[in-house]
């Protein structure tokens, strides 16, 4: 019997015979990258430095090795700002690697890799879609306080946005969630497309984390904080902590996890659009 | 929505919270230089006299406002990994125990292999 399974191991060849498995193919290194979620990497190096690559791209050195991306890639940044906090990010470790307190890093490896091949168009059909289950658009019909604070909480946000981008959204309390016009999707669309792949990639994240494309254009705007806005988005939370108590191992864990996660977002997104030019005034403003 | 704490207060917390991720030589890291850099060339009087303009002079600076949003997202992304990392380890690192703790639990003791 054990020479037919022999045989059977054999015939399947490349699966069952893990010394075969090419040592440069992307799908090795992926695995081994991502082996320390069951394993604990320990640091492994004592400086963390950015240095300027080809094409003006910034790249993170650990000592004197390269950082890579788990897809093989070089990690390369295009401004040198996001590569200080990714820097940060690494020097921050200390005895061990925590891959999950390290959010920037992280979407700059999705950035990079883009292992779900995305292109811009489905990333924006995505977020799109994900505005007709908005959480600042779904109400409650009671309690009633809950429902209160939901008008007076979420209301100023949805005028705010309506009047920004000349749009009708609404808010609806029933199952089906609010009808969404077509002429809304249209001017969020556009809008969306000035954005590049990395910031989409930045703010897919944060409307994930938030569940709200309205909170979170909010934040992309400057017009909420972080803070505030992972207020609004745990509003019904908030106000059952605030009837039934405070649980810190789950309500504050959740509540600082979300806010990192957020504010990575929203960091990444305003790095990776923003440009900074320097205009020189005329000199008799200045004396004016 | 200007309900964002003021500027010297977010430097403040944000090389704060950089001391306590580095240590005594958070001075000497890139992120320290980049801060102070820019909190320096936005900084803002108000109201802003002829004699203490700002770099682009003007009383509501766009990009001003940018930065000031940009350093405050900063600081909140700082100060909360630190904090749930902080509970992380208080409620949820403690792993698995290890044999002899999980054989006392029931009163017993884990046999001695002789020699």
């Amino acid at each position: 019997m054990f020479r037919s399974i022999v045989r059977l191991q054999s015939q399947f060849g490349n699966i069952l015979s893990p010394n075969k498995v090419c040592p440069r193919s992307p799908h090795f290194r992926f695995a081994f990258k991502y082996s320390s979620a069951i394993t604990e990497r320990k640091r492994f190096y004592q400086d963390v430095s950015i240095s300027q690559g080809e094409g003006g791209l910034y790249e993170i050195n650990l000592d004197r090795k390269k950082l890579k991306t788990p897809g093989g890639k070089l990690f390369t940044v295009p401004n040198e700002v996001l590569a200080i906090a990714v820097a940060t990010e690494w020097d921050a470790q200390r005895d061990t690697l925590k891959f999950y307190t390290m959010h920037l890093t992280t979407l700059c490896n999705t950035a990079l890799d883009n292992p779900t091949q995305r292109n811009k168009e489905q990333m924006i059909n995505a977020a799109l879609k994900f505005l007709e289950t908005d959480t600042v658009c779904y109400r409650v019909d009671e309690p009633h306080g809950l429902v209160e604070l939901q008008k007076n909480e979420w209301d100023p946000v949805l005028h705010w946005i309506e009047n920004r981008y000349y749009v009708t959204i609404g808010s609806s309390s029933s199952i089906l969630g609010p009808e969404i016009p077509e002429a809304t999707k249209d001017t969020f669309r556009q809008h969306l497309n000035s954005y590049n792949f990395w910031s989409l990639t930045g703010l897919e994240f944060v409307i994930t984390q938030l569940k709200s494309v309205v909170l979170s254009m909010g934040i992309v705007d400057r017009h909420l904080s972080v803070e505030q806005a992972v207020l609004l988005s745990r509003l019904e939370e908030e106000y059952q902590i605030q009837h039934w108590g405070n649980v810190e191992w789950a309500h504050d864990y959740d509540m600082y996890e979300l806010r990192a996660r957020t504010a990575a977002g929203a960091l990444f997104v305003h790095l990776s659009s923003e440009s900074s030019n320097v205009k020189r005034k005329l000199l008799q403003d200045r004396e004016g | 929505m200007a309900a964002l704490l003021p500027p010297l207060r977010v430097c403040r917390g944000i090389l704060k919270e950089l001391r306590t991720m580095q240590g005594p030589k958070y001075k000497l890291s890139p992120a320290y230089s980049y801060i102070m850099d820019q909190f320096r060339k936005n900084k803002a009087s108000s109201p802003p006299t002829a004699s203490q303009l700002t770099v682009t002079g003007e009383m509501y600076c766009r990009a001003q406002q940018e930065a000031h949003h940009d350093s405050h997202t900063y600081l909140c992304l700082l100060a909360s990994s630190r904090t749930h990392l902080a509970l992380h380890k208080l409620y949820h690192g403690k792993g698995d125990r290890s044999r002899e703790e999980v054989a006392g639990l029931v009163g017993l003791r884990l046999p001695t292999q002789p020699g």
